[in-house]
């Protein structure tokens, strides 16, 4: 591979282009896990995929911040591209926000700490005001007063709202959530979508892999279906819902709207 | 519509709580319980007042000689006292101990702020205790500089040599213990293979073994003339020695760290030192704190074992102190005063661990 081609990319060359996959394929040793994926995310567009579990979506999404390593294709967010060079990795993980399924806040660390940690250290932002930054996001997530205590002492649904939080206090300008909702009680499930509303609605890029119908034909721009590491559909919610085209995508319908 | 009225709390049976419950369920709560108990009331009874006649009530603590201690029945502490200083110092000369005095009372006096809530630098303190107390220490234990006479190692000994052992094997060992942990957890084999290759040579050879090699073997493979200090080398065998140990230990804390830890602080993007050093080992030690006193315990015990090069800690010069013909048949004494320090420094040490466990915890279920 060239020079150039591992550089990061002038900015005009993908206008409102924010993340690209170029027919990506990644193994897992013998298993085939994606397949041949092709996505570009506009800035500011709201995704949900679904799919079977085992379908890749959470690999997919990993692969945008390199938790997963893809082997072949490209994958370019906000004009880098993800290689072995720690550089773009550390360029992209700056810009990209994630939130897990189990949360996974720090429990040594105060809510506070857990929010301040990377824009200390990693944007090397003062102390001071890296605290204001995070009540800032805490008082958006609506748990300011939490601030002092430690992950342990909060309910599910509030240590997902931290973790959104922490993730908002980097700034990024694209947030990937693996199954936000999915460790979550019935009661609880509420409050972390109401969140992820308001954040779309504030304009973020937003990737979310989930099995909240709900959510996807209230927020999503766009609705990826993939089953076995292939995206088999994309189309916008009400057209996804009410007219899928294909077979698997009707199957899978069927089975989880049925209750 | 019916309305819920909660029921009251009522008292608990009076046999189940207090002394008399305590009692019964911890004591006597069946006739084979009540047996054992019995017979465990019995065996205290045998050998618990003896053991405090001989140890108090009888013994003799006061007088210089041998003569002081004829005709009783009990244990002869003058023996220790005449000896204290030896066993605290060695043979250090006499004219020289406020120097030891003065790097122990040094210690404590640097480690006090270190346990008021309030003290604002306790990092910078701890970076000063770590790298220039040692300096200072062993300018006043060595000698030669600012006037101070020297002394040479082999004086050194007692308590005094004891200490210096364990504490350089303790602050040695858990830095090194961790790189070696990381190393073994490394994606780089070459890495990787270096650490366990250390981790597994260390371990698998008795330490006697080691002090033996660096104080009789080391010598031969060094060049003529090239002449290190056997105290120095004892050091260096007992410190990699252990943390060859500490290694296993912390690698269990590191693996016992869920995954989505490591990927939080990724997506965070800290980098792989940062997110050890500010996410990983501070979760990964605190859960290992019990098996790094253990180590930090055995090691303490372990420095006994350097009597066989010809060095002398407390237990040796203790032992020592038996051949003296003024003092032949005190052995007991001498034994059961070297059980207390070492029971003491011990006891301390695992009762402080207790507590900062119960510090750290954050109560996180995971």
């Amino acid at each position: 591979m060239s020079e150039t081609d591992n550089a990061p990319r002038p900015s005009e060359d993908s206008a409102d282009l924010t993340i690209e996959m170029r027919s990506v394929h990644k193994w897992y040793g013998q298993f085939h896990v994606l397949k041949d994926i092709n996505l570009a995310v506009t800035r500011g567009e709201r995704i949900v995929i679904c799919g079977p579990s085992g379908s890749g979506k959470s690999t997919m999404i990993r692969c945008i911040n390199r938790l997963e390593e893809h082997q072949q294709g490209q994958i370019i967010v906000d004009g880098t591209e993800l290689t072995d060079d720690v550089k773009h990795i550390d360029q992209v993980r700056k810009e990209v926000g994630m939130v897990f399924q189990h949360f996974n806040l720090f429990p040594h660390l105060t809510v506070l700490e857990n929010c301040c940690l990377a824009p200390i250290w990693v944007r090397k932002m003062p102390r001071r005001e890296a605290e204001a930054v995070a009540m800032e996001y805490l008082e958006k997530v609506k748990i300011p007063e939490q601030a002092r205590k430690y992950p342990g002492q909060l309910s599910g649904g509030q240590q997902q709202r931290v973790a959104i939080a922490r993730s908002l206090c980097m700034n990024p300008h694209i947030m990937l959530f693996d199954e936000p909702t999915s460790a979550l009680d019935p009661e609880m499930i509420k409050e972390v979508l109401d969140t992820m509303i308001e954040l779309a609605e504030s304009g973020m890029t937003m990737l979310c892999v989930t099995h909240e119908m709900g959510f996807a034909k209230t927020v999503a721009n766009r609705v990826i279906f993939m089953d076995a590491g292939e995206i088999i559909e994309e189309n916008e919610p009400h057209e996804f819902f009410n007219n899928p085209q294909s077979d698997r995508t009707k199957l899978f319908l069927s089975q989880i709207l049925q209750h | 519509m019916t309305v819920h009225t909660p029921h009251p709390d009522l008292p608990p049976p009076t046999l189940s709580v207090g002394v008399l419950g305590w009692l019964r369920s911890n004591l006597f709560s069946s006739p084979l319980h009540t047996l054992l108990s019995l017979f465990a009331i019995y065996l205290v009874y045998l050998t618990v007042p003896p053991i405090i006649s001989w140890v108090f009530l009888d013994s003799t603590w006061v007088g210089d000689t041998r003569e002081a201690c004829s005709g009783t029945t009990g244990a002869c502490w003058v023996f220790v006292k005449v000896r204290m200083n030896q066993f605290m110092y060695g043979f250090f000369p006499e004219s020289e101990y406020w120097r030891i005095n003065l790097a122990f009372g040094l210690l404590i006096v640097l480690a006090i702020p270190l346990f008021i809530k309030k003290f604002q630098h306790k990092g910078k303190l701890a970076i000063f205790i770590l790298v220039f107390y040692p300096i200072i220490t062993f300018q006043l234990f060595s000698g030669g500089n600012f006037g101070l006479t020297p002394v040479e190692t082999s004086k050194w000994g007692g308590l005094s040599l004891t200490l210096i052992l364990a504490g350089v094997g303790i602050v040695a060992s858990l830095p090194i213990g961790i790189v070696l942990a990381l190393g073994r957890r490394s994606e780089m084999p070459i890495v990787r293979s270096v650490c366990v290759v250390f981790i597994e040579f260390w371990r698998g050879v008795p330490l006697i073994t080691v002090l033996f090699m660096s104080s009789v073997m080391l010598p031969l493979f060094l060049p003529e003339g090239t002449n290190f200090d056997k105290l120095l080398r004892a050091m260096i065998g007992i410190a990699l020695f252990q943390s060859a140990y500490m290694a296993e230990v912390v690698r269990g804390g590191l693996a016992a760290i869920p995954k989505g830890q490591y990927e939080a602080a990724e997506a965070l993007g800290l980098s792989y030192w940062k997110s050890m050093g500010l996410i990983i080992l501070p979760q990964a030690l605190k859960l290992v704190i019990p098996g790094i006193v253990n180590t930090f315990i055995a090691l303490f015990k372990d420095t006994t074992l350097v009597l066989i090069i010809g060095l002398f800690d407390l237990l040796a010069i203790i032992q020592q102190a038996f051949a003296d013909p003024d003092w032949l048949g005190f052995s007991i004494e001498g034994y059961v005063f070297a059980a207390s320090i070492f029971w003491i420094f011990c006891f301390s040490m695992s009762r402080y661990s207790m507590a900062l466990e119960k510090k750290l915890h954050t109560g996180h279920a995971r």
